[in-house]
């Protein structure tokens, strides 16, 4: 098996180096999508941009949309109306109506909320199945060093199984195996729920080092502003299914009025 | 070991045990054996979709008749040889089986089981109001004179089929077992959305198992008719297929080939003594009883027990 991985390596992406010179980018578009379960409209006409190698926040707190939002991008949740497109080196893919399979393969990979691991099997078994997709199947051996660089942790535990882990090392090995998808644009639900403080922030920064180091395109929902904000370039302030506030900056995020209201009671 | 190796050695043992049986005087025995072996190939089958991808499927009466009554009518139809049948009944279900998929996969858990549970009774009204089939009253299936291959009985003639079936079944569903689709079926039955994240194709995956699964329920019925000689809907849909098609690798143990096979083997040979000694109503009761035992005792199965036994002698104390 191993020979198998060695000969088809040498012209696969890694995470790190899909060719730096032939890219053109990634970055995510969603117009005027509304979507919901049955009767209840969940989100209504949300517009939003993610241009290439930016950070940006989606901000809410629980049940204005937020994670209904990413499902709608990964293909989980189909829009009643609205147009979601990303454009990956030049090409512009139209992702409503595609299985979301074909969106991950597109190289946009979700990292769930609550981290949804496969607790019974080992963090090394869970990193590989974060390479079922034939693109990133190819260069999986050195997809998974990379992944284990970027988190030396995870290769020390490498052979523990994946329920039996902290909070924070479980959010980790949820990013490692997004990584092993290879995205260009990553999508990051709520990835401080259920954390320490501590591992909040931790896990706050490994996502800036991840991007830089891997030159992706970011769009996290967050309910954490205050940690949020500290690596996003601007950000969205989503309630009851509308985008009521977008900030540019960080500075007009943080000195907007709404989200004092919101977030800090004032 | 390799899937060449293993079917190898599977389709050895199946050989030796068909022929270490024809040495057995008494013809009964065939019966019940067969019996065993209709079993085995069902909770094989039911295991590919309820074991290994976690969906529950309360059908699997419908896509073992849909198997019998393909093979009804086409050998009223057209006199087919009993090998096209199977191949023919197996094709049937299987497409039967990418249908209910695509109509029902959407649905998780529950709503799927009780989505296969309609199936079932969809199809028995049907088959009920099919004149060329017999409809209500039944279809009567005259076994040829000659048994084929020089067997001195008919019925000895297919239990041997039904072993070459079940090994047929079980290389199946162990390669499944060590594939990447099996791979891709134990992350949907562990996490369908964490699946999705990670870019396994569920919905091909889970068409691709229904298909087996159904395709493999049909092919334990298509030599059934040759059987039993007489058919009729109720019988045909009896609730104890699919009732032991979950309860068999419920008990055997979910996770392997040789769960299901276990599981059929004991389930199966109980209630034929059973049946033989006290009285065939008892079967079900049986198996409620032991379904209640295990699920709460033993819920990872005979298989789950075993595994644990190994791994705590393995471990150094």
């Amino acid at each position: 098996m191993a020979n198998e991985q060695h000969t088809a390596q040498a012209d696969m992406p890694t995470p790190g180096e899909r060719s730096p010179d032939a890219r053109g980018g990634a970055s995510l578009r969603v117009e005027g999508v509304s979507a919901g379960y049955g009767a209840v409209q969940v989100l209504q006409h949300v517009s939003l941009e993610v241009t290439d190698g930016r950070t940006v926040a989606l901000l809410g707190t629980n049940g204005n949309g937020k994670s209904t939002l990413m499902k709608c991008i990964m293909g989980m949740v189909t829009p009643s109306s609205g147009r979601i497109s990303a454009t990956i080196d030049g090409v512009e893919h139209d992702l409503v109506g595609l299985p979301t399979e074909r969106i991950v393969d597109l190289g946009i990979a979700l990292v769930p909320e609550g981290r949804r691991l496969f607790p019974r099997l080992t963090v090394e078994e869970n990193l590989l199945l974060g390479a079922y997709r034939p693109a990133a199947r190819s260069a999986i051996a050195r997809n998974l060093d990379f992944c284990f660089e970027a988190f030396p942790r995870l290769h020390e535990r490498r052979t523990q199984l994946a329920g039996s882990m902290s909070g924070g090392e479980q959010q980790m090995v949820a990013l490692a195996r997004a990584l092993m998808t290879v995205p260009r644009i990553l999508l990051i639900d709520e990835p401080s729920v259920g954390l320490a403080p501590i591992f909040v922030s931790r896990t706050i920064d490994k996502i800036a080092e991840l991007k830089e180091r891997y030159r992706l395109t970011v769009l996290m929902a967050e309910q954490n502003f205050n940690q949020a904000i500290r690596i996003a370039d601007s950000g969205h302030v989503i309630v009851h299914g509308h985008l009521e506030f977008h900030g540019r900056t960080r500075a007009e995020l943080s000195d907007n009025d709404m989200v004092r209201k919101l977030y800090l009671g004032a | 070991m390799s899937n060449t190796r293993f079917a190898i050695i599977a389709l050895l043992v199946g050989a030796v045990l068909a022929v270490a049986c024809q040495f057995i005087q008494n013809d009964y025995f065939f019966n019940a054996a067969y019996t065993v072996l209709l079993y085995a190939i069902l909770s094989t089958a039911w295991n590919i979709l309820g074991g290994y991808t976690g969906y529950v499927n309360f059908g699997t009466a419908a896509f073992f008749a849909i198997g019998v009554y393909s093979s009804i009518v086409l050998y009223k139809a057209f006199h087919l040889p009993l090998g096209l049948l199977i191949m023919a009944g197996t094709v049937i279900a299987g497409v039967a089986g990418i249908g209910l998929g695509y109509l029902t996969l959407r649905l998780r858990g529950h709503f799927f089981a009780i989505a296969t549970l309609a199936l079932a009774v969809m199809l028995f009204t049907f088959v009920t109001n099919w004149d060329y089939a017999g409809g209500a009253r039944g279809a009567y299936v005259l076994v040829p004179r000659e048994v084929p291959f020089g067997f001195p009985r008919y019925i000895r003639y297919l239990f041997t089929v039904m072993v070459g079936l079940t090994v047929l079944a079980i290389i199946v569903a162990r390669m499944i077992e060590r594939s990447r689709l099996g791979q891709g079926l134990a992350a949907i039955r562990d996490d369908e959305l964490a699946a999705e994240c990670a870019g396994v194709p569920t919905l091909r995956l889970k068409l691709i198992a229904t298909a087996l699964s159904g395709g493999m329920m049909g092919l334990a019925g298509t030599t059934f008719p040759f059987f039993i000689s007489f058919v009729e809907p109720v019988g045909a849909f009896d609730l104890r297929y699919a009732v032991n098609a979950i309860a068999m690798p419920v008990i055997g143990g979910m996770t392997t080939w040789l769960g299901p096979l276990l599981g059929a083997v004991l389930l199966g040979t109980v209630q034929q003594l059973v049946q033989v000694t006290i009285s065939s109503a008892w079967n079900l009761l049986i198996v409620g009883v032991l379904l209640v035992g295990f699920v709460t005792l033993a819920p990872e199965g005979i298989m789950g027990w075993v595994l644990a036994w190994r791994a705590r002698r393995s471990k150094p104390t």
